[in-house]
């Protein structure tokens, strides 16, 4: 993984010191910004197609639906960006989930809010598990993500047996309500919101920067004398923070926690990430497009539902987007490479 | 595909099978000396536990485990990975247990064309189009479940079944207690560990692992290697479902899903390197004993499954930081 990973920076590097260079970059910059929400209107448009009856129930729904994945893609999209990969986002939104739903059974709307601030906490804590065991004992990332994902799926199953506990309906409604407008639901508020209050202020200062240095090229940016453990720890650490949001959110939309959630999040996490355009070498993307990338794929089993197509298709058709997108990447390079 | 070798670096190799290659190799010795002390373990932990009866059972059902290792250990010393593995091992036992209407032999040959089917796949994407193994994989497999799901719902009228000669495969035991998978297992243990160390194509194997670049630098048609490789790991996925679903004899959805993370886990143990271009087939064999022993060792204890999970892991863990540090 470290040699594309150096090839590419240098090719950024290349490409840069040019004035084509840079148009070349802008068009890319604003092709990943534009094409994923093109990608979902056209989505939105067919399911509209097919379903003429769309209203702002089946709106709500959607983003519902796509709130705990649209949090597992973001949390891979951090981890992905500073070189890493977080192959534990599944079973930590699990373990939220299930300490959520545990805790909050018979609480007050007060207590459940003080008891979600704890549980991001422990989302937090947990990221920082992960980085610190990457960093400290330079075992490669998926090993140690693939073994603390089983960690914490042991944890959920600890904590809840089987499907079950609850919420009060004040907090469930956080997520799963309408406060403003009936096609304004919570739960996309929510995602907004939260996307936006971690994301920006680490993408607007420092801690970000370092965090796309150290992806795009960790030798490079140890040479600048950027502390790389501490970049790819914090990259952890919102990727903890952002699993244990959307462990809470699931927690609001489907009521209940369920401790064998897990795996279908990594997975679809990871593929919402590299549909919406972050590069699994490091140090390319953004937050935007896989949290809408993320709307996508919950898009499509609805679709198929509409259409009257067996919904597991849904499943088939997911691998292969993840694969063409990917294989499309990988044929741009190597036509790029032979030019 | 093979390469002459240099006639020095043949005898170097020449007495590298059997068991003073074993005892050289040091990694493999100090995961002898580790499973021997599990075994002790759990002759300390229940006495009178570990006997020819047991020493069968644990080969018996490490065998699914070595043979997925076995496809693991080809494309992680090419620096790949397969997660689709698991998928596929389910979609073999799943096609061949609807097929037995047609005959042993076809119902075989269609469980091993799933295999044959998604290691092109793989091959092509990660040979020829260069997309990460990881993230290849990974969306094959989630084609090849999906795929599997709408396939058996559209055979609602025709259940699946498992033939007995597969049943005797996965669970039956011959020749005086020798579990019958063993003769599956040992073949392709013996052909894996010859393999790799003295064909071309198991050192094109390790070349490519160390260094893709200089290997196409050096004229190695690299991506015919990967292609065949990919192929490779995928039959032999598809021969341990087989071999897994003789042992449960009934053929469902998520039958393999369980052996994806110890195939990664017994090869790391195993010494095999992450990166590609260090480690053998039987260090991967150790490892998949260590996993199985220890998985009996938790079972005689009464470990509840969440917790056997977390020891589990937490093993894995401190074994891939030690090697980290050992090797770096």
């Amino acid at each position: 993984m470290k040699g594309p990973a150096r090839k590419d920076s240098l090719a950024v590097a290349r490409v840069a010191s040019s004035e084509i260079g840079l148009a070349r970059r802008f068009v890319a910059r604003y092709l990943s910004l534009v094409g994923m929400p093109a990608l979902l209107v056209v989505f939105l448009a067919l399911t509209v197609a097919i379903h003429p009856q769309f209203a702002a129930f089946d709106a709500q729904s959607l983003a519902m639906g796509a709130l705990p994945l649209a949090f597992a893609a973001a949390a891979q999209s951090v981890v992905l960006i500073s070189g890493g990969i977080d192959l534990s986002v599944g079973s930590l939104i699990a373990v939220a989930n299930v300490l959520a739903a545990r805790s909050m059974e018979n609480a007050t709307f007060g207590q459940s809010l003080g008891l979600a601030a704890l549980i991001l906490l422990a989302g937090a804590t947990a990221g920082a598990a992960n980085g610190l065991l990457v960093v400290i004992t330079r075992v490669p990332d998926v090993v140690i993500t693939l073994t603390t994902g089983f960690i914490w799926g042991g944890v959920a199953l600890l904590i809840l047996e089987k499907p079950g506990g609850g919420a009060p309906d004040q907090f469930l409604d956080l997520g799963a309500g309408t406060s403003l407008t009936e096609w304004l639901s919570n739960a996309l508020i929510l995602l907004v919101g939260a996307v936006a209050v971690i994301w920006i202020p680490v993408r607007a200062t420092r801690p970000g920067l370092l965090l796309y240095a150290v992806g795009s090229d960790r030798t490079a940016a140890f040479r600048s004398g950027i502390r790389i453990g501490q970049a790819r720890l914090l990259a952890y650490v919102l990727g903890g923070l952002f699993s244990a949001v959307g462990g809470l959110g699931l927690t609001m939309t489907t009521g209940i926690g369920s401790p064998l959630a897990g795996v279908y999040y990594t997975l679809s996490g990871l593929a919402a990430a590299v549909i919406g355009g972050v590069s699994l070498a490091g140090g390319r993307g953004g937050l935007v497009g896989p949290v809408i990338a993320a709307y996508v794929l919950t898009l499509i089993p609805a679709d198929l539902i509409f259409l009257n197509i067996d919904p597991n298709f849904g499943q088939v058709i997911q691998g292969t987007l993840i694969v063409l997108v990917v294989m499309l990447g990988g044929l741009l390079t190597v036509l790029r490479s032979r030019r | 595909m093979s390469t002459p070798a240099g006639s020095a670096d043949r005898r170097r190799l020449r007495p590298a099978i059997g068991l003073a290659a074993l005892v050289r190799n040091r990694t493999v010795a100090a995961l002898s000396l580790l499973l021997l002390a599990f075994v002790l373990g759990i002759e300390l932990a229940r006495p009178g536990t570990v006997n020819a009866v047991w020493v069968s059972n644990t080969i018996l059902f490490a065998a699914p485990l070595g043979i997925l290792a076995a496809g693991q250990t080809l494309v992680m010393l090419t620096g790949g990975i397969d997660l689709s593995l698991a998928s596929v091992a389910t979609a073999s036992a799943y096609l061949m247990a609807t097929h037995t209407s047609h005959g042993g032999v076809a119902a075989v040959l269609a469980g091993l064309a799933v295999g044959l089917a998604v290691g092109v796949v793989n091959g092509l994407g990660v040979a020829v189009l260069r997309v990460q193994p990881l993230v290849m994989t990974l969306g094959t497999g989630l084609m090849t479940q999906g795929v599997l799901i709408v396939y058996s719902q559209k055979l609602l009228a025709t259940g699946p079944h498992v033939p007995a000669f597969i049943v005797a495969l996965g669970s039956g035991k011959g020749l005086d207690s020798i579990p019958i998978d063993l003769f599956l297992w040992a073949p392709i243990a013996a052909l894996m560990v010859f393999g790799l160390r003295r064909t071309g194509f198991g050192r094109l194997l390790y070349a490519i692992g160390d260094n893709s670049e200089a290997c196409l630098l050096a004229g190695i048609r690299v991506w015919q290697v990967l292609l065949v490789n990919y192929t490779i790991c995928s039959l032999l996925a598809a021969m341990a479902g087989l071999v897994i679903v003789g042992g449960t004899n009934a053929a469902d959805m998520s039958l393999a899903d369980v052996y994806l993370l110890p195939s990664v886990a017994a090869v790391i143990i195993g010494g095999t390197s992450i990166f590609g271009g260090r480690g053998g087939y039987a260090g991967s064999i150790m490892g998949a004993l260590m996993l199985t022993v220890l998985n009996s060792l938790l079972t005689l204890l009464d470990a509840p499954e969440p917790f056997k999970q977390i020891l589990y892991g937490a093993i894995i863990l401190v074994l891939a930081a030690v090697y980290t540090r050992l090797t770096e």
